[in-house]
C-alpha cells in the first residue's frame, strides 16, 4: 500500500512542493505567514479554474490554444458592456460572461466534433480570430480603472471568512470536476475517449457529445475567469492574458496529465497550479530578480515531462512483464 | 499511374495549391484595388524584410510537421540566440562574422538539445518544446532583464537591411529562396524526404522498413534550431537590438503558414510549393491590411478563418471528388 502511495506522480509532486515551501521558508519566514499564503492562492485561483478546462481537453487529447485570447475576448465584452452600461446588475454580468465563454467555448467544440478538425488547429484557429475581436470591439482601447464600477472591480476580492471570491470560485470549481470527472459515467467516459478513441466507439459512448463537451466547459470557465481577470487587475486591454493558455497547459503537464490523452488526476493539475504559482511568489520572497521566472517555469515544465515519459514507459514495461508470466 | 498523367481539369483546380494560389491572386488583386500603393515592386520587395526571417523558419518547420512532430520553441530560440550575440557585442566587442557564429550555434545546439531529449528520452515533442518555449526566452530574461542592447557592429547591418549590389532585391529575399530551392528538392526529390513522408504517414511501419526514424527527427529539430539561429541573426540584423520579448508569438504564426500551406497537422502531407505561396500571401496580406490601416491583431480574425478553410476544404473537396467518380463508374 505504502509502496503505491510512494511511486504515484502526485506523491512525487506533492513531496518536492513541500520541500521547496520549507526551503523558501527557511530563507524567508514571511513566506510562511498567513497573508502570502492566501496571496499565492489568490495568485493561483485563475490559473486553477482555467486548468481544470484544459485538463478536460487534454483528456480527450486534444488541446485549446484559445484559452488566453477567450479570456481577453470575454472580459473585454463584459468590461465594455460594464462601461457603457454601468446600469446592469452585477449578477446579469457574470452569467453574461459564462455565457460568452460558453459559445466561444462551443464554436470550438462544434468544430471538432461534428467538423472533425483536429483540436490544435481549431483552437490555433480561434485563438487568432478571438484575440482579433478583442481589438476590434474596443478598438485597440483600453477599459482603465476608473471606467469600472467600485462592485464590478470588487467582484472577485469581495468574500467572507477571508476566503476571497475569487478563490472560492477556484475551489468550487476543483470540488465539482474531481467529482465530475471520477465519479459521473460522463467523467469516465471522457477518460475511455482520451485512452482509447477507437474502443470507446465499440462500447456505445457518444464520441460526438464527449469530444464537444470538454470544449464547452473549458470555453465557460475560460468565460467567467476572463471576468474575474479583468475585475481583479482592474483594466482590459487588447493583450490580456496574452500567452496565457501555454502556462495553463504547462501547469497540466508539470501536474503529471499526459499530452496524449487519457491519463492525469485533479489532484495532480492542482499541484501543478500550485506548483508554478508557489515558485513565482518564492522568487519575489527570497529576493530573486522576477526575470528568472521563465526560465526556471521551463526548467520545471522540463523535469515533469522528463519525469512522466521516464514513469509512463516504467508501467509500460511493467505490464508486458505482467502478461508474459 | 495513367490517371496522374491525364489528369482531368477539374482535379487539378481542386488541388489546395491551385486553389491557394487563386486566394493568392484575389488577395492581391482586392488590396491594389485597395490601395495604389500595394502594386508597387520597390513596395513588395522592401515589404519581404518584414517576413523573411519568420518565412526561413517556416522551411525546417514543413519537414518537422510533414513527420509528425512540431516544435513551439523556435522563436524561444530566437530570443536566446539573440541575447548571446547581443552579450558578445556588448562585452566582448566581437565583430560581425563572430557574432553570425554565435548565432548559428546558439540555434543548433539548443534545437539539438531538443532533438536529442525527444529522441533519446522518448518525450512528446510538444511537452519538450513546450518547456523549451519557457527555458529559452527565460533565459533571455534572465540574462538582460529589461535591458536592451543595441550596441551593434556597422557591418552587421547589412544581414538584414542590406540590398544585393545596386538592386533593390534584399539579401534576406535572397537567402529565403535559395534555401527554399534546396528544402524544395530535398523534399520531393531525396531519400531523406521520402523519409520524412513515410514517417509522417506511418512510423513504425518506417521503423520496420529500415528508415532510423529518429535519426532522422534528431536531425530535424537540430536543422530548425540552427534555422532558428540564423532567423535570429537576420532579425537582429535588422531591427539593431535585442530585447527578451524578440519575436514573441512567433511560433504560433510559423505553424499557421505552414498549414494553411496545405501541409497536413497529423504528417504525411504536403509540399513546397503550398508553403511558398502560403508565406508570400500571408505576408503581402499583412502589409496590404497596413496600407489601408488595418491593424495587425485584426488581421489575426481573417489567419484563423483561412486556417480553418484550409483544413475543411480539402477535406470536402476529397470527398466531392469521390462521389463524382462514383457516378462516372456508375455510368
Amino acid at each position: 500500500m505504502l509502496e503505491k502511495v510512494v511511486k504515484k506522480r502526485e506523491f512525487i509532486l506533492l513531496v518536492s512542493l513541500v520541500s521547496l515551501i520549507i526551503i523558501v521558508g527557511l530563507r524567508s519566514p514571511r513566506f510562511l505567514s498567513m497573508g502570502n499564503f492566501r496571496d499565492i492562492m489568490d495568485d493561483t485561483a485563475l490559473l486553477a479554474m482555467v486548468a481544470m478546462g484544459q485538463f478536460m481537453v487534454i483528456l480527450i487529447a486534444g488541446i485549446d490554444l484559445s484559452v488566453g485570447a477567450g479570456v481577453a475576448l470575454t472580459g473585454m465584452s463584459v468590461a465594455l458592456l460594464h462601461q457603457y452600461h454601468p446600469g446592469i446588475p452585477i449578477f446579469v454580468i457574470v452569467l453574461l460572461s459564462i455565457l460568452i465563454g460558453f459559445l466561444l467555448g462551443s464554436f470550438n467544440g462544434i468544430l471538432v466534433s461534428l467538423l472533425r478538425i483536429p483540436p490544435i488547429i481549431v483552437t490555433l484557429a480561434t485563438m487568432g480570430i478571438y484575440r482579433g475581436f478583442v481589438a476590434l470591439i474596443s478598438g485597440g482601447r483600453w477599459v482603465s480603472a476608473h471606467e469600472m464600477s467600485d462592485a464590478f472591480r470588487n467582484l472577485p476580492r469581495g468574500g467572507f471568512l477571508g476566503v476571497s471570491n475569487l478563490l472560492f470560485v477556484a475551489i468550487l470549481c476543483v470540488i465539482i470536476f474531481g467529482i465530475f470527472l471520477k465519479y459521473t459515467r460522463t467523467g469516465r467516459e471522457i477518460y475511455a475517449v482520451g485512452g482509447n478513441e477507437i474502443a470507446s466507439r465499440y462500447v456505445g459512448i457518444n464520441l460526438k457529445k464527449i469530444k464537444y463537451l470538454p470544449f464547452m466547459i473549458a470555453g465557460s470557465i475560460y468565460g467567467l475567469a476572463g471576468l474575474l481577470w479583468v475585475a481583479r487587475y482592474a483594466s482590459a486591454q487588447s493583450d490580456t492574458a496574452m500567452g496565457f493558455e501555454l502556462v495553463v497547459i504547462a501547469a497540466c503537464v508539470v501536474g503529471g496529465v499526459s499530452i496524449f490523452g487519457g491519463s492525469g488526476t485533479t489532484l495532480g493539475v492542482v499541484l501543478g497550479v500550485l506548483f508554478l504559482g508557489i515558485i513565482n511568489n518564492a522568487l519575489t520572497q527570497i529576493k530573486v530578480s522576477p526575470f528568472w521566472q521563465m526560465a526556471l517555469q521551463g526548467l520545471i515544465i522540463l523535469v515533469a515531462v522528463i519525469v512522466n515519459t521516464v514513469m509512463e514507459k516504467r508501467t509500460q514495461k511493467l505490464v508486458i512483464k505482467r502478461r508474459n508470466l | 499511374m495513367n490517371s496522374t498523367r491525364k489528369m482531368p481539369i477539374w482535379r487539378i483546380l481542386m488541388q489546395w495549391e491551385v486553389i491557394l494560389f487563386f486566394m493568392f491572386v484575389a488577395m492581391i488583386v482586392v488590396n491594389s484595388s485597395l490601395s495604389p500603393y500595394f502594386l508597387d515592386s520597390n513596395n513588395i520587395l522592401r515589404t519581404t524584410f518584414n517576413f523573411m526571417e519568420k518565412a526561413i523558419i517556416v522551411l525546417p518547420m514543413m519537414f518537422i510537421i510533414i513527420c509528425g512532430d512540431i516544435d513551439i520553441s523556435v522563436a524561444g530560440i530566437i530570443a536566446l540566440a539573440s541575447s548571446f550575440m547581443g552579450l558578445a557585442s556588448q562585452h566582448l566587442g566581437v565583430g560581425t562574422p563572430a557574432l553570425i557564429f554565435i548565432g548559428l550555434l546558439t540555434g543548433l545546439s539548443v534545437g539539438a538539445l531538443n532533438g536529442l531529449i525527444i529522441t533519446k528520452i522518448g518525450v512528446p515533442a510538444i511537452a519538450v518544446t513546450l518547456a523549451g518555449f519557457f527555458l529559452f526566452r527565460g533565459i533571455a530574461y534572465a540574462m538582460l532583464g529589461d535591458m536592451a542592447v543595441t550596441t551593434y557592429p556597422k557591418s552587421f547591418a547589412y544581414l538584414g537591411q542590406g540590398y544585393i549590389g545596386n538592386t533593390r532585391v534584399p539579401f534576406e529575399l535572397v537567402v529565403f529562396i535559395i534555401l527554399a530551392i534546396i528544402f524544395g528538392i530535398v523534399l520531393h526529390k531525396t531519400t531523406y524526404g521520402l523519409n520524412l513522408f513515410a514517417i509522417g504517414n506511418n512510423s513504425t511501419a518506417a521503423r520496420f522498413f529500415g528508415i532510423n526514424v529518429n535519426r532522422i527527427r534528431f536531425f530535424n529539430f537540430a536543422l530548425i534550431g540552427l534555422l532558428s539561429g540564423l532567423a535570429s541573426v537576420l532579425l537582429t540584423s535588422r531591427i539593431g537590438s535585442t530585447r527578451p520579448n524578440i519575436a514573441s508569438g512567433w511560433e504560433l504564426e510559423i505553424i499557421v503558414i505552414v498549414v494553411l500551406g496545405g501541409v497536413s497537422i497529423f504528417g504525411g502531407a504536403g509540399n513546397i510549393l503550398g508553403v511558398v505561396i502560403s508565406i508570400f500571401m500571408v505576408g503581402l496580406a499583412r502589409f496590404g491590411m497596413g496600407l489601408i490601416n488595418v491593424p495587425g491583431i485584426v488581421m489575426n480574425i481573417v489567419m484563423g478563418f483561412l486556417l480553418l478553410i484550409a483544413v475543411l476544404l480539402p477535406g470536402s473537396l476529397r470527398e466531392l471528388q469521390s462521389k463524382i467518380l462514383t457516378k462516372q463508374q456508375q455510368r
